[in-house]
């Protein structure tokens, strides 16, 4: 119970927060529009952890460019494998073709599963969602595997080596760490400014407030929508590259624990809101990791629902948002 | 298959027509068939199994039947069903084990009180709180909560639940109804079917997972047209709507999201003494979604939907798993985890499916077949458009005197 096991703790907490935030991203822009929570989101977010570890075997894994046919690989993985300029480019690669093949899946969804029923009863889109996320996890456990599959090169070794970066009043802060946090801060930033400044995120809010009068005013809804759908995924899919890095593996299944726990960050910030869900995402990161140093591991996940649960009990509107009264 | 036709017959009769003679024969088709088909799977040589079977299917109508209370009646979709069945569950298996000294063979049959009880004790100590919640809201806090319960489950819940390894502990035994010994030592016969018929405890439990949906199927039916449950259907399509008329919104959720969990805590109990062995394994979110799959699929608030849905999304893949497991025919890999696979890649897809084709449901209810079918507002826009042009045609020349 030292002080250092609670700067540790909260290190831990603020690395969980943001990926937290940058899954929670996806649940409140899509509720902000829609009104609806997209169930399938946790699944994307572990999508992007599959096709980041795919996108990474390819580069970087000499056992790939062993296999017979694959030789035209090995000046590539050369490259990549270099260090340096090779490193850099090899994240920007993992990170960017996960996010955009997970956006485009993204929007793929909403034109299939959710765009038919956008005038339905509010409980169809949201079974629909459920059925998209079951369907998402046993097509990558059929598909690919059953099994936890290591966030590493065949040979055991990581694509990342975690070295420490720095210390703060003795506790050791890792690379890892520290990329996760400052990526997923330049991220949130980046978003922010796209939604508050350009012309196409006051369509964003526009839509978000009323898509109809938004659709009046010459605003395209479907293509606002399908923008949500894109990039809420995309940084959920940067989450997830994160996330098995950070834990050194995926599974099929595990998107639903985070998922939960960001719809609950979204929640606690005031769903629909984007800063509401930056400041839920690391708040419910901290609270997260000092409970389950302090208090109980293997409860951990109990605490997050508990606070989930008292957040909507007591506030539903969450910390940033505002109460809104339904209209008749 | 019966079933099928049957049920379509059964809606088709709107009330205030007399009952025939058609449907009296339809009712005692099934009745037969309920009672012909684990005489006929028994004495088969080799397919005794199957009925083991049926009773798991049997329970799993039960529970769905209990979440239609629910999600069908009262319109709240409840992700963490499951957890009223642990509950039911658990409460039956451990109070079970601290009293069967003095209950003996009774113990089962009493111990469903306790599971009831622990059922819709948890509905009331959660819906309390989270009722107010909107929709969509509701089913996260639900699922939350569901997790909730599992995961204390796991981690051996003030030393009662003995985690992941589940109840009973070590050597202990939980005592079969009394029942079944006597049944199967003294009711034997030769079927006409060929094969030698004995009521083992398989047979003896698909009967009373019989009678308890024949029981829930009953309450059900008389609460739906009662002032409670139409209570519920106002509710549920408008809520500001029937607060306005005079319904008490919270107490009427708090009955239908107690009703609901009674029902699964039964089942719980049930399930346990079938199983002779519970784990929090067998309460995982994806049982809930499982329910709600049936019952969404079935048709939301219809009787004959929820039991047909659990009889073809539950039935069949266990069958088809049974039937491949026992060898009677071939499936290449590991058969169990490509089926459970499979099976909720296919049911996935036809909840996306249905939502967008069918929301209704296979059987819909009759209230519910009218209520979303899209085309309805178009007409209905048609009809106020007309209104319009009536009253504002141009009157044209009008010679003024």
């Amino acid at each position: 119970m030292t002080f250092s096991y609670v700067v540790e703790q909260t290190i831990n907490g603020v690395t969980l927060g943001g990926l937290y935030a940058l899954v929670a991203l996806g649940y409140t822009l899509v509720y902000g529009i829609l009104l609806m929570i997209n169930f399938a989101h946790s699944e994307l977010f572990m999508m992007g952890g599959y096709v980041g570890l795919g996108v990474l075997k390819v580069l970087a894994d000499p056992a790939v460019a062993d296999k017979a046919g694959m030789g035209f690989l090995k000046p590539i993985q050369a490259f990549f494998m270099s260090g340096g300029v090779g490193f850099v480019a090899l994240m920007v690669a993992t990170f960017l073709v996960s996010a955009v093949v997970v956006g485009f899946l993204g929007v793929i969804i909403e034109r299939f599963a959710y765009r038919p029923l956008r005038h339905a009863p509010r409980l169809a889109p949201l079974i629909s969602a459920i059925g998209v996320s079951i369907f998402l996890q046993n097509a990558v456990l059929l598909w690919i595997s059953s099994k936890q599959l290591p966030y590493s090169r065949a040979d055991g070794v990581q694509f990342v080596t975690a070295t420490t970066a720095f210390s703060v009043a003795g506790v050791d802060v890792s690379t890892m760490q520290v990329f996760i946090i400052v990526t997923s801060l330049v991220l949130l930033a980046l978003l922010d400014t796209f939604v508050s400044k350009t012309r196409t995120g006051r369509a964003m809010r526009a839509t978000s407030q009323d898509a109809e009068a938004a659709g009046l005013m010459g605003v395209d809804i479907n293509r606002v929508i399908a923008l949500a759908f894109f990039i809420g995924p995309a940084l959920g899919a940067v989450a997830g590259v994160f996330n098995g890095m950070y834990y050194g593996s995926v599974k099929f299944n595990m998107g639903f624990i985070p998922g939960i726990k960001s719809f609950t960050a979204a929640v606690i910030g005031g769903i629909g809101n984007l800063r509401g869900a930056m400041l839920g995402g690391f708040m419910l990161g901290i609270i997260e990791s000092l409970a389950a140093g302090f208090i109980s591991n293997a409860y951990r996940d109990v605490i997050a629902f508990i606070v989930l649960i008292l957040v909507l009990v007591f506030r539903p509107g969450g910390l940033l948002g505002e109460a809104v009264a339904e209209k008749v | 298959m019966a079933e099928t036709t049957t049920t379509a017959a059964q809606s088709g009769m709107k009330p205030g027509r007399r009952p025939g003679t058609k449907k009296a024969a339809l009712y005692a088709g099934i009745a037969l068939l309920i009672l012909l088909v684990p005489i006929y799977f028994q004495a088969a040589p080799g397919l005794g199994f199957l009925v083991r079977i049926f009773v798991i299917v049997g329970i799993w109508v039960l529970l769905a039947l209990g979440l239609n209370i629910v999600v069908g009646y009262a319109g709240l979709l409840d992700l963490g069903y499951i957890a009223f069945y642990a509950m039911g569950a658990y409460a039956g298996v451990l109070i079970g084990q601290a009293t069967s000294g003095v209950l003996g063979g009774a113990t089962y049959w009493v111990m469903l009180i306790p599971g009831a009880l622990a059922g819709a004790i948890t509905g009331i100590a959660l819906g309390f709180p989270v009722l107010r919640l909107r929709g969509d809201y509701l089913a996260i806090v639900t699922l939350g909560f569901g997790e909730i319960v599992r995961i204390a489950l796991n981690n051996d819940f003030l030393g009662l639940s003995n985690g992941a390894t589940g109840l009973p502990r070590g050597s202990e035994v939980m005592v079969q109804p009394g029942m079944i010994d006597w049944l199967s030592s003294n009711v034997h016969f030769m079927t006409p079917f060929g094969g030698e018929f004995v009521f083992t405890s398989n047979v003896f439990w698909y009967f009373v997972v019989v009678l308890l949906c024949l029981i829930a199927i009953v309450v059900i039916n008389r609460l739906d047209d009662s002032r409670l449950g139409r209570a519920w259907v106002a509710m549920r399509e408008n809520e500001v709507a029937a607060a306005a008329c005079g319904i008490n919104i919270t107490t009427q959720k708090l009955w239908a999201f107690s009703l609901g969990a009674l029902s699964g805590g039964v089942a719980g109990v049930t399930f346990a003494y079938v199983q002779q062995f519970i784990s929090p394994e067998s309460f995982t979110f994806m049982e809930s979604v499982f329910v709600v799959c049936i019952v969404v699929l079935g048709g939301m608030g219809s009787i004959p939907g929820v039991i047909v849905g659990a009889l073809l999304i539950k039935g069949i893949p266990d069958l088809i798993q049974g039937l491949a497991v026992a060898g009677v025919f071939k499936v290449s890999g590991d058969v169990n985890s490509m089926i459970t696979g499979y099976r909720f890649l296919v049911f996935g897809l036809l909840m996306v499916v249905m939502m967008a084709v069918r929301p209704q449901g296979i059987i819909p209810s009759a209230r519910r077949a009218r209520e979303l079918r899209p085309e309805d507002e178009r007409i209905l826009e048609e009809e106020d458009q007309q209104m319009w042009d009536v009253e504002h045609r141009d009157p044209g020349p009008v010679d003024h005197p």
